[in-house]
């Protein structure tokens, strides 16, 4: 099978964002990047189902800066076979990220079998690009996946939705898989695994080559703003009994007409 | 003139620190507790490569050097001091072999360590000799084809479970450094008395023992670099473990300095975090500068022996330097915390007992001091 799998690299959670000066987007310069936690499960996943398909390829794609292709030698150190860059600006719109990727697999010249990605970045959280890249090669996509089973043809996926619900889809690949937390443990990258992914073939294409321009770009970034900053919550002294209907009334009047959630 | 890691180095240290803070910091207080050697956690180290990092290639290692061992040790005792005692103290057990072993030895010794987890155990200190090494006690005789062992060791770090024992002995007392002989000795042989657990202070998951050796008999060719051989080969394992043990603290220290940084900002005093009163902020920058002169002494003493320059004096510097700091920077962090600090419910009460070891275990802060002004005083 010719498994891929689109990784996105982003802001090590502890990472304090601060927004860039022009506002187009986030200063970059002191950030430590890592890979998106989703997409480590789809990486798991990919090699999970080469290791059930004697055989089989896994190419990792990513759409991005080239300062650092840390995600993409995680990857390959987790056991992924090769992989390719589209050097882009770390600040594209999800249409032109969807636009790269498909043309990136193009370029591969392998027809993909499976794409798994993770099931949102969690810089971002635009949850879109697997639908979008879905729509745009014609195959179908299942999102937000906890479970995985199947052959190299047939295969099916559990989904969580909302109320801890699981909907079970059977789908015929090639199609789109985005995983998200549960549907598999991603392995550690190994010491000996780091020093072989730096012999494996790392391709990097330009956004042309990709066959993406300027006027695919959908969504342009102006303003980034760090969200305001939280007012301190509210405390009621109920200890004392006589107290207590009082607290109540007041609380039930609080969230009724300042937080108005009754 | 270059401080930057190398890629690889970087992803080394991610994958370190990934481990230390997943794996071994939630589970490290539960050890400490139970006083008990986490086997699932110290395997899968070792399936990752993180263990024996000083074995050849050639010998089914992954070839690092100095300074990536250096990088994998701050990083794991980060994440528990006494779990990476375990880990450590296979190198420091296993150096004797790579630096004195024939190659012989080395396959038969070194490679099997690389298929299998198997702990080794270092063999040095006695119930009397600790820092006067040269005076050791336990014999070393020839007879035949065989040497035999008699002698009492002490806190011997990995004891109660190691597959291969490496220790030092002398052939004659009365030789002093010129008797010394370094001979590895498998598990199972007959004549070593495993010793109860000690129940220490700090490092209370690592299995620390005396042990006896009562006649123990070993083919001539499980001594490493010939009889009276050992001194040297001890010498030049120092070179490289004191490094080690250095960047031990240097982990320790930054787990500790990391949570006084956070507990800095949450903690409010008179109406603010106290992070912002003056006493705090000495404390913290304190800490800062003793990692960072911790580190790169470790750094450098570990660059001097990957290009084959001496480094003896280099190496005392960051074993005392850094063990040093890392006692001042948890005995601080403590401060910060005030009276959580001295709770076990908190994570910096356990730094500050595991610190204490580093001051004491691969040569203590004073006999580095004696090294470094012997190597000066005999240059000048």
């Amino acid at each position: 099978m010719n498994i891929f799998v689109c990784v996105k690299q982003v802001p090590d959670t502890e990472t304090k964002i601060v927004p860039s000066a022009d506002g187009s987007f986030i200063e970059t310069s002191s950030i430590k990047w890592i890979m998106n936690p989703y997409d480590e499960f789809a990486v798991e996943q990919a090699l999970l189902i080469q290791a059930a398909n004697a055989g089989s390829t896994v190419t990792v794609v990513r759409v991005g800066s080239t300062k650092d292709t840390e995600a993409l030698r995680t990857a390959m150190a987790m056991g992924a076979d090769d992989a390719f860059l589209v050097e882009a600006n770390d600040n594209l719109d999800s249409y032109s990220i969807a636009k790269a990727l498909k043309g990136a697999i193009e370029k591969s010249g392998k027809k993909p079998d499976i794409i798994l990605t993770g099931k949102q970045a969690i810089d971002d959280d635009c949850l879109q690009v697997p639908q979008i890249l879905a729509t745009m090669m014609e195959i179908p996509s299942v999102s937000v996946v906890v479970g995985y089973e199947g052959s190299a043809t047939d295969i099916t996926v559990k989904r969580e939705i909302e109320g801890g619900a699981i909907e079970v889809y059977g789908v015929k690949l090639p199609a789109i898989i985005a995983c998200n937390k549960g549907i598999n443990t991603p392995r550690y990258a190994s010491l000996p695994g780091i020093m072989k992914a730096k012999k494996k073939p790392l391709t990097t294409l330009s956004l042309a080559d990709a066959g993406v321009s300027e006027a695919d770009r959908r969504v342009k970034y102006s303003n980034f703003q760090l969200p305001p900053e939280k007012p301190p919550g509210k405390k009621f002294d109920a200890t004392d009994a006589a107290k207590m209907g009082g607290v109540v009334k007041e609380v039930v009047g609080l969230l009724r007409t300042e937080a108005k959630v009754i | 003139m270059d401080f930057n890691f190398t890629p690889e180095q970087l992803e080394i240290k991610d994958l370190a620190m990934k481990f230390a803070k997943n794996e071994m910091m939630p589970k490290a207080h539960e050890y400490d507790v139970k006083a008990e050697l986490p086997h699932d956690i110290l395997e899968k180290a070792w399936s990752l490569g993180l263990v024996n990092t000083c074995i050849p290639a050639e010998y089914g290692g992954n070839g690092f050097s100095a300074v990536d061992s250096m990088i994998i040790t701050e990083a794991l005792a980060y994440g528990c001091m006494g779990m990476n005692t375990a880990i450590m103290a296979n190198d420091l057990a296993l150096l004797p072999i790579v630096i004195g072993g024939s190659d012989e030895q080395k396959k038969r010794f070194l490679t099997p360590m690389t298929e299998k987890y198997k702990m080794a155990a270092f063999c040095l200190t006695e119930p009397g000799n600790g820092s006067d090494a040269g005076g050791i006690k336990t014999t070393i005789k020839e007879d035949g084809d065989d040497v035999v062992i008699n002698g009492n060791k002490m806190w011997i770090t990995n004891a109660g479970y190691a597959d291969l024992f490496v220790l030092y002995g002398t052939t004659d007392t009365a030789l002093k450094h010129k008797g010394i002989t370094a001979v590895v000795i498998e598990k199972g042989t007959k004549g070593i008395e495993i010793g109860k657990k000690e129940d220490k202070m700090g490092h209370r998951c690592s299995d620390t023992r005396g042990i006896t050796f009562n006649n123990v008999r070993v083919p001539k060719a499980n001594v490493l670099g010939g009889l009276n051989k050992g001194w040297s080969i001890a010498m030049k394992t120092l070179d490289h473990s004191r490094p080690m043990v250095a960047a031990s603290a240097v982990g320790g220290a930054q787990c500790a300095f990391d949570h006084s940084v956070k507990y800095a900002k949450e903690r409010v005093q008179f109406n603010v975090p106290i992070a912002q009163h003056q006493m705090i902020q000495a404390m913290i920058a304190d800490m800062a500068m003793k990692i960072e002169a911790s580190r790169l002494l470790v750094h450098k003493a570990a660059w001097l022996l990957d290009n084959g320059l001496p480094n003896t004096q280099l190496a005392s510097y960051a074993k005392a330097f850094a063990a040093d700091s890392c006692m001042q920077i948890a005995t601080d962090a403590v401060q910060i915390y005030g009276g959580y600090g001295y709770s076990k419910e908190y994570p910096v009460e356990k730094i500050m007992r595991d610190a204490k070891l580093i001051q004491i275990y691969e040569g203590t802060s004073q006999i580095q001091r004696l090294v470094i002004a012997k190597e000066i005083f005999s240059r000048s």
